[in-house]
């Protein structure tokens, strides 16, 4: 093939991604009815009945470290563990909430993705969004065990059964998996019901987010009457000081959404959330191999002219006769 | 007759030997991960680390480290430079071997192995994943591959009448040979931009990551095939064809600089020169890196460098090890998950890609030796 026909045709091809690339897919839209959490990191007593709660309902083995035998002892998420409690101490870490010298809780569970990475990279479909509630659901029975959802994950959230030679990937599926079916029952999630402070409160994203932003423009010290249980229809409420939240609603925008949402006193970073930008890397990863794929158009083009220009080639050994 | 020849000689020779014992450690630990106790039971794969040395070194760099067959059918037959083709068969197998054990990484690899059918029910396809490009389009290529060698195979057995339809189809098999790569060894770089913030400032390129990952097989491809005639040559005491691989050199040199100057100019567009001298690790790995790229460009600029062996494999190495490393870095090394998680391989782990490597080095050993691969010498 000569340079210039050469030339000619990957020009060709670049005005048709050129085309393409108009398209950009944009980040999927929040599902306003779909269940989600609110955790409030300020309302943690660290109590983890939610962790226990947890492993009842999904049926779990407690995670014992050393000779800690009293209590699950799960440090953070694991194939036994979907939902867990951490710390954040700084310094001496006597004050409740504060950054300095302070320390708090934060809840790891997954957070339910408006447009989660693990869907977008799957495969085999073995991770999808449920159209009704908005859960992450998981189907290991077409999962071939690749694990890019675990590195598509932001939160690293999905966990591989390393250890069982026929393991599966294990996820929170707000306790709505076949067999569980708590939200299809009209129940609430096993953590948010355990939890008896409200830290973990239940609801549809948005009645959550409303509560969320009702407490962000709350006074520092003022009294506020926290509801526990789902937001809907509170099974009690308590009163307390309001703290000094930070003005973030994390998951409100994060990647997307998330129909997990956190509030805290303390910066997300500190708390070991990751760097997200509004734009999830899924609508980016998405845009790129739609525009290369679309319709299979642009591999077919370069097949035909591929085949062409070998073809001719070949006969071209033929005649010249080097090969 | 044809114009290549097997090269005869004894097949079970010290270093073939040695080459066995090692595929038989990797055999043993093979055992413990599909047996006995799970990938735990051999590997440091975590819960942040989801992929290690099996995913990186295994399928991102050794079907790289395969597209000889891939750089040459672009060489040799869209721009029409038929002088190369006697690299062509001994490249072909090189990449049919790396691929097919790319394939079988992916698959002891593979979480639920059992099931890895799964990927080719169209039922389940997920089109927005790059990883179903990868799967499927991988497949398709070892199928292809294994049609383009096939003539090596057919020649041997005398089944003269199926290499006469197989060349009748031969174009659109080595159209596919070309544009099955440009597909999925992008793709590979795509599945970096799911893995948004994990994948280090000085990597994520975002868009550009196919573009990069594509260049960089490219640049790798050329160096194989460099890297491979040269050891034949020095191995099996054959005349070296040093103005041929130095042609494929000059080839690489627009491929090398699009790749240095266009991650330049990302990296400023980002707003992220900065971090290279930064100091600190990433940079660190990022200054080598680039110096692996940097070393064979001045190499191969120098009309006489460019022409003598030694050199000319000296730029092929250094270019393998940068395009090694460009991935590593991206994939593993700098990758961050976020605070509590670290990676390095096992011990055991190390040894079933080690053992993957020496049947790789056997079979080709073996192939050439029973079949027409090399090309026959012209005053031999």
């Amino acid at each position: 093939m000569k340079r210039r026909d050469f030339l000619k045709l990957t020009a060709g091809g670049t005005a048709a991604l050129a085309c393409g690339v108009a398209e950009a897919r944009p980040n999927l839209e929040a599902n306003d009815n779909a269940i989600g959490m609110l955790y409030d990191s300020t309302l943690c007593v660290g109590c983890k009945a939610c962790v226990a709660k947890c492993k009842e309902v999904n049926n779990m083995p407690p995670e014992i470290d050393g000779d800690k035998l009293a209590w699950d002892s799960a440090r953070d998420l694991s194939d036994k563990t979907h939902n867990v409690i951490k710390v954040y101490k700084n310094g001496t870490a006597t004050v409740k909430d504060a950054e300095i010298d302070g320390y708090c809780f934060e809840k790891r569970s997954c957070m339910h993705c408006v447009d989660p990475g693990c869907v977008s990279v799957c495969p085999c479909t073995a991770m999808r969004i449920d159209a009704k509630t908005g859960i992450v659901t998981h189907h290991p029975e077409v999962c071939i065990g690749c694990r890019n959802c675990m590195v598509g994950c932001p939160y690293n959230v999905p966990q591989f059964e390393y250890d069982n030679v026929f393991g599966q990937i294990q996820k929170c599926e707000m306790c709505n998996q076949p067999g569980v079916e708590r939200i299809d029952k009209g129940m609430m999630t096993g953590c948010a019901e355990a939890c008896p402070t409200g830290a973990t409160l239940f609801g549809t994203r948005e009645t959550l987010l409303d509560e969320a932003k009702r407490r962000m423009a709350l006074k520092p010290g003022e009294i506020y009457n926290y509801p526990v249980g789902d937001v809907r229809k509170p099974d009690k409420h308590h009163e307390k000081k309001v703290p000094e939240y930070k003005q973030h609603i994390w998951g409100e925008k994060e990647a997307g959404g998330t129909n997990v949402m956190h509030i805290s006193s303390i910066p997300f970073d500190k708390l070991g959330m990751p760097p997200l930008e509004e734009r999830s890397a899924a609508s980016v990863a998405e845009t790129v191999q739609h525009t290369v794929y679309n319709f299979m158009a642009l591999p077919a083009i370069a097949l035909a002219g591929l085949a062409f220009v070998v073809n001719r080639n070949i006969d071209d050994d033929d005649d010249g006769g080097d090969a | 007759m044809s114009a290549y020849q097997p090269l005869g000689g004894r097949i079970f020779t010290k270093p073939f030997i040695v080459l066995f014992i090692i595929f038989l450690i990797g055999c043993f630990f093979m055992y413990q991960r599909f047996v006995v106790g799970g990938m735990g039971a051999v590997s440091n794969l975590n819960d942040g680390y989801a992929w290690g040395i099996w995913v990186v070194y295994d399928i991102m760099i050794g079907t790289a480290f395969a597209c000889g067959g891939y750089a040459l059918a672009f060489t040799v037959y869209v721009f029409n430079k038929g002088k190369y083709h006697p690299l062509v068969r001994p490249a072909v197998l090189a990449s049919l071997l790396g691929y097919a054990l790319g394939g079988f990484s992916a698959f002891f690899d593979m979480g639920r192995f059992w099931q890895f059918y799964e990927i080719f029910l169209p039922g389940n396809w997920n089109f927005n994943s790059a990883m179903l490009e990868v799967g499927l389009c991988v497949t398709a290529y070892i199928i292809i591959l294994a049609l383009e060698f096939a003539p090596a195979l057919l020649e041997r057995l005398g089944m003269h009448g199926l290499l006469k339809a197989l060349n009748k189809v031969l174009f659109l098999i080595i159209a596919l040979g070309v544009l099955l790569p440009t597909m999925h060894q992008s793709s590979l770089g795509s599945l970096l931009i799911a893995m948004g913030h994990k994948v280090h400032p000085l990597w994520q390129s975002m868009h550009l990551q196919p573009l990069f990952a594509l260049l960089s097989a490219l640049i790798m491809g050329f160096s194989i095939v460099v890297f491979e005639a040269s050891s034949a040559a020095v191995g099996f005491g054959r005349k070296p064809e040093t103005p041929l691989l130095a042609g494929l050199g000059k080839a690489v040199i627009g491929l090398l600089a699009a790749f240095l100057v266009i991650r330049l100019i990302v990296l400023m567009v980002q707003g992220r020169l900065g971090l290279i001298f930064a100091g600190d690790f990433a940079s660190m790995m990022f200054i080598l890196e680039t110096a692996l790229f940097v070393v064979p460009l001045y190499i191969l600029l120098s009309p006489t460098r460019s022409r003598r062996g030694s050199q000319l494999l000296i730029a092929a190495v250094s270019m393998l090890l940068g395009g090694a490393m460009y991935r590593f870095d991206a994939y593993l090394i700098t990758y961050n998950p976020g605070p509590g998680y670290s990676y390095f391989p096992s011990a055991p782990e190390i040894m079933i890609t080690l053992g993957i490597i020496a049947l790789e080095i056997m079979i080709y050993l073996v192939a050439v030796k029973l079949l027409p691969v090399l090309h026959r010498e012209e005053h031999a």
